[in-house]
């Protein structure tokens, strides 16, 4: 399970143990940019222990070497190098049937049309023509051969069902999404194209009114998303999450 | 149902009575996306400037402004070019929050239809007032009754065409409730619209002052949650037992009635009964009862053997259990739903092969004719039986939809579904004159097959074929051995070992075993057999059923010191002169099917490799064996 240590990453977790009386039976895999906030590292490092997570953490140290980064790079660019390829390479290497994802349709049109059990090819590909039909709680869950399946509870949630249940469950995240100086991060990636947006609310209860006010886009703050047209769509069909 | 689905779903605020999931269907062109479009617009559910970007793009493009834009807009469809796929669409009204599962049509309209439309708890279904009551107008009616979706509004859409007369609409509300009660349907509300000038979409019309109901908004406010069905029995399917630590926790999710501690409770199929000792919840929390479609984690008094797959019930409302119902099915495969063929039906947590025993009637999904045959089409809907390999917990889907409604998967797709409407007794059969390949298929529950085990004395030819045997009996399958040394005792006995003798006893081993796979068995056929040219006769005699050989491989060392019938000593000793591997030649298979090292991997390591490619062979059985 993919856990990138923002908010709706920290649901599946409670999740999951809810699910498996208190433990995740499955490993957890943070794909490191190496451009996360400083206070993510320290959430990281905490969570693992509070969690008793088996974490495994990987890194595209290959793109680095070769002197890929924000400074030099377009958003699209490094998200596809350090996030999605590192993705590939895990899975390459784990060879894992499936992998629980914390998306949700109401983060963006492609997300929207994603299923709760969804395959992908040995190449990766997300054949989003062809989606197996699900009903009645069934589901395409064998994967296709040489591939896995993304399994994706969360997808009819709503960011303000997340933070209701983050609310009614007390579950621990990061607090770069409490404002600080009239700002508050919304949505959590690397840092040099992750910005802040106005904010007051520096409780879960003011994030709560605040979202049930809001009609600007939880990901207005997320660079890469808004690079060039269909950046998502694009950043998708490759593999990006 | 995954672990995972969120339990806790039903997280309420004080604003919010749980978002109610609604379907927007209807005939192409119709006007789906314009009211769709009007409704996010008329409810102040749309972004920020999303109407003023839509209205600036129509007017750089030299086009009229459509709300129906605006719902491609939000989905960002044309643009980037994605085929229209079920997509959730917010809103809120003051009362309470929706999702609106949009369903435009497309070539793969049925499947996504299908989809949104299983887990809503309503359906809006929009007619154009000018053409009236269309193919799909009534094809997807069929198909919202046989998913189960009971709640319908009917919305009259482009009423402003017909000069928003009263009779227009009231006409069409006579034709098409005469065509829903045909389906056992009643739509809770006919409501005349006009989606793009949002009468009566959330504002009431003032040129339509005839019409006293409820707004399309108003009429939404008035719908139940169907989730929540009061009075069912308790059904829980088991999805797993944990053994994390010292606990045995059975784990799954209500799908109907409720669960409490102290409370007996049967496991279908199978039928052990205990008690519920506790919930085992994480945090913990203290529950006395876990509701309909909330999921559960929980230890038993007696430790009795439950399985995934099973039901857990009261006693006394205990589902039935059965391994041939009548059901009517809706088809999205590539390939039609063939009678005979081998598919696996999905039921709650079970996961079990079955069978198409009969195809009663087929009804074409554009003109609800209902014809006969063999087959079952792309989007046609019909009216089956069908047969499963082992007994399945399941209900008639009057008495409890949740278990009373499948899946059919067609290799590793989900290619299917339906819902119970009758047990059928195994017993009936319905044929005339010859008893065809594909009645004893279904009968069965598996096609027929002949794995002929070859390998040097001593290699374990026996003693695997009696594994595979013996779990393959118990999972239900018929299934029988011929073993080459009891037919030389008897059908064989007299033939002596010469190379001519060896090769006719080969061949009526063969023709044997060939006889009963006819009746459908699955055929353990053990033999040495040594020289090639005389297996590669038998599976040319043998072409009709699936032929898998399976070279028992062990060298001659391990053979030997294994000796079970003391043979090789006897060899040893000078008291028998032909034999195989020692004195006359083992001419190993170049290419078998399955390749066993009986000296590398223990007995239940091989057993699950032969069953491995009988699961695959049966699967896929040949329907046209000459008897």
């Amino acid at each position: 399970m993919p856990w990138s240590m923002g908010k709706d990453s920290n649901v599946l977790i409670w999740l999951a143990r809810k699910a498996f009386a208190g433990k995740v039976p499955f490993p957890l895999l943070h794909i490191d940019t190496t451009y996360e906030f400083p206070e993510m590292y320290t959430f990281r490092e905490w969570a693992t222990k509070e969690h008793e997570l088996d974490l495994l953490i990987r890194i595209n140290q290959d793109a680095i070497d070769r002197g890929v980064s924000y400074a030099t790079h377009d958003p699209v660019t490094v998200t596809h190098e350090l996030k999605t390829l590192a993705l590939r390479a895990a899975l390459d290497e784990y060879k894992w049937d499936a992998l629980i994802t914390g998306i949700r349709r109401d983060e963006d049109p492609t997300r929207a049309k994603e299923r709760h059990f969804s395959p992908r090819s040995a190449e990766g590909v997300w054949d989003y023509k062809d989606q197996p039909p699900e009903f009645w709680g069934q589901f395409a869950s064998r994967p296709p051969a040489g591939g896995h399946v993304r399994v994706q509870p969360l997808l009819e949630w709503t960011e303000l069902d997340i933070w209701e249940y983050i609310r009614r469950e007390a579950i621990p995240i990061p607090t770069l999404y409490y404002a600080r100086d009239g700002k508050r991060f919304r949505s959590l990636g690397c840092h040099p194209i992750t910005h802040p947006v106005p904010s007051e609310a520096d409780t879960i209860d003011k994030v709560i009114d605040e979202l049930r006010l809001t009609r600007t886009s939880e990901r207005s703050g997320r660079a890469q998303d808004h690079h060039e047209r269909n950046a998502m769509q694009k950043l998708r069909a490759k593999g990006f999450m | 149902m995954s672990a995972l689905a969120p339990a806790t779903y039903t997280a309420q605020t004080e604003t919010d009575v749980g978002r109610l999931h609604v379907v927007v269907v209807g005939h192409v062109d119709h006007g789906k996306s314009t009211f769709v479009g009007r409704l996010l617009h008329d409810t102040e559910s749309l972004p920020e400037g999303k109407i003023e970007q839509v209205k600036k793009a129509c007017a750089a493009e030299g086009m009229d402004f459509e709300y129906a834009f605006l719902l491609d807009a939000l989905l960002e469809e044309q643009e980037q070019n994605i085929t229209i796929d079920t997509t959730r669409i917010f809103f809120r009204t003051k009362k309470r929050n929706y999702a609106i599962i949009d369903a435009p049509g497309h070539r793969e309209f049925l499947k996504n239809m299908v989809t949104g439309a299983a887990s809503a708890s309503a359906a809006l279904l929009v007619i154009d007032a000018q053409e009236g009551v269309m193919d799909q107008s009534r094809r997807h009616a069929v198909l919202l009754s046989l998913l189960g979706v009971k709640q319908l509004v009917v919305l009259v859409n482009k009423m402003d065409l017909v000069k928003h007369d009263a009779a227009t609409f009231q006409r069409i509300e006579t034709e098409y409730t005469a065509f829903l009660a045909s389906l056992g349907l009643k739509a809770a509300r006919f409501i005349p619209i006009a989606a793009r000038h949002g009468d009566n979409v959330v504002t009431r019309s003032q040129v339509m002052a005839w019409y006293k109901g409820p707004t399309v908004a108003e009429a939404l406010d008035d719908l139940v949650h169907v989730d929540n069905v009061a009075g069912l029995p308790l059904r829980m399917p088991v999805s797993d037992i944990y053994r994390f630590d010292h606990r045995r926790i059975i784990a799954g999710r209500v799908e109907s009635g409720s669960l409490r501690p102290g409370e007996p409770l049967v496991f279908l199929p199978g039928g052990r009964s205990t008690t519920v000792r506790a919930f085992e919840d994480w945090p913990i929390t203290k529950r006395d009862v876990v509701p309909t479609g909330a999921s559960a984690g929980f230890t038993l008094e007696e430790q009795i053997f439950v399985e995934r797959g099973q039901i857990a019930a009261h006693p006394s409302h205990a589902p039935r259990v059965g391994r041939e119902f009548r059901a009517r099915i809706f088809w999205l495969g590539r390939e039609p739903l063939a009678l005979g063929r081998s598919y696996r039906l999905r039921l709650g947590t079970q996961d079990v092969p079955a069978f198409v025993s009969r195809i009663h009637s087929i009804t074409d999904a554009d003109t609800l004719a209902a014809t006969q045959g063999d087959s079952v089409p792309k989007d046609a809907v019909a009216d089956i039986v069908l047969r499963t390999a082992a007994p399945i917990a399941y209900d008639l889907h009057h008495e409890c939809p949740v278990t009373g409604r499948f899946a059919i998967e067609d290799g590793e797709r989900i290619a299917g579904g339906g819902i119970i409407t009758e047990e059928v007794s195994s017993s009936q059969t319905n044929g005339k004159g010859r008893v065809t390949p594909a009645e004893r298929i279904a009968r069965h529950g598996h096609g027929p097959a002949i794995l002929w085990f070859t390998g040097l004395s001593g290699s374990g030819k026996s003693t695997l074929s009696e594994s595979v045997e013996r779990r393959l009996f118990d999972s239900g399958k018929h299934v029988l051995r011929v073993d080459g040394d009891e037919l030389r005792s008897s059908l064989s006995r007299d033939l002596g070992f010469t190379p001519e003798a060896r090769a006719e006893s080969v061949r009526r081993a063969a023709a044997v075993a060939g006889l009963f796979a006819d009746t459908g068995a699955i055929v353990l056929v053990t033999l040495i057999a040594p020289l090639a040219a005389d297996r590669e006769k038998s599976r040319r005699a043998l072409a009709r059923h699936a032929f898998l050989e399976v070279f028992v491989d062990a060298p001659l060392a391990v053979c030997e010191s294994r000796d079970p019938k003391g043979l090789y000593a006897k060899v040893r000793r000078g008291e028998i002169r032909e034999f195989t591997g020692i004195s006359s030649p083992y001419e190993a298979p170049q290419d078998p099917e399955v390749h066993v090292r009986t000296d590398q991997v223990d007995l239940a390591a091989a057993t699950e490799q032969v069953l491995a490619a009988i699961d695959a062979a049966v699967r896929e059985p040949r329907e046209d064996w000459e008897v």
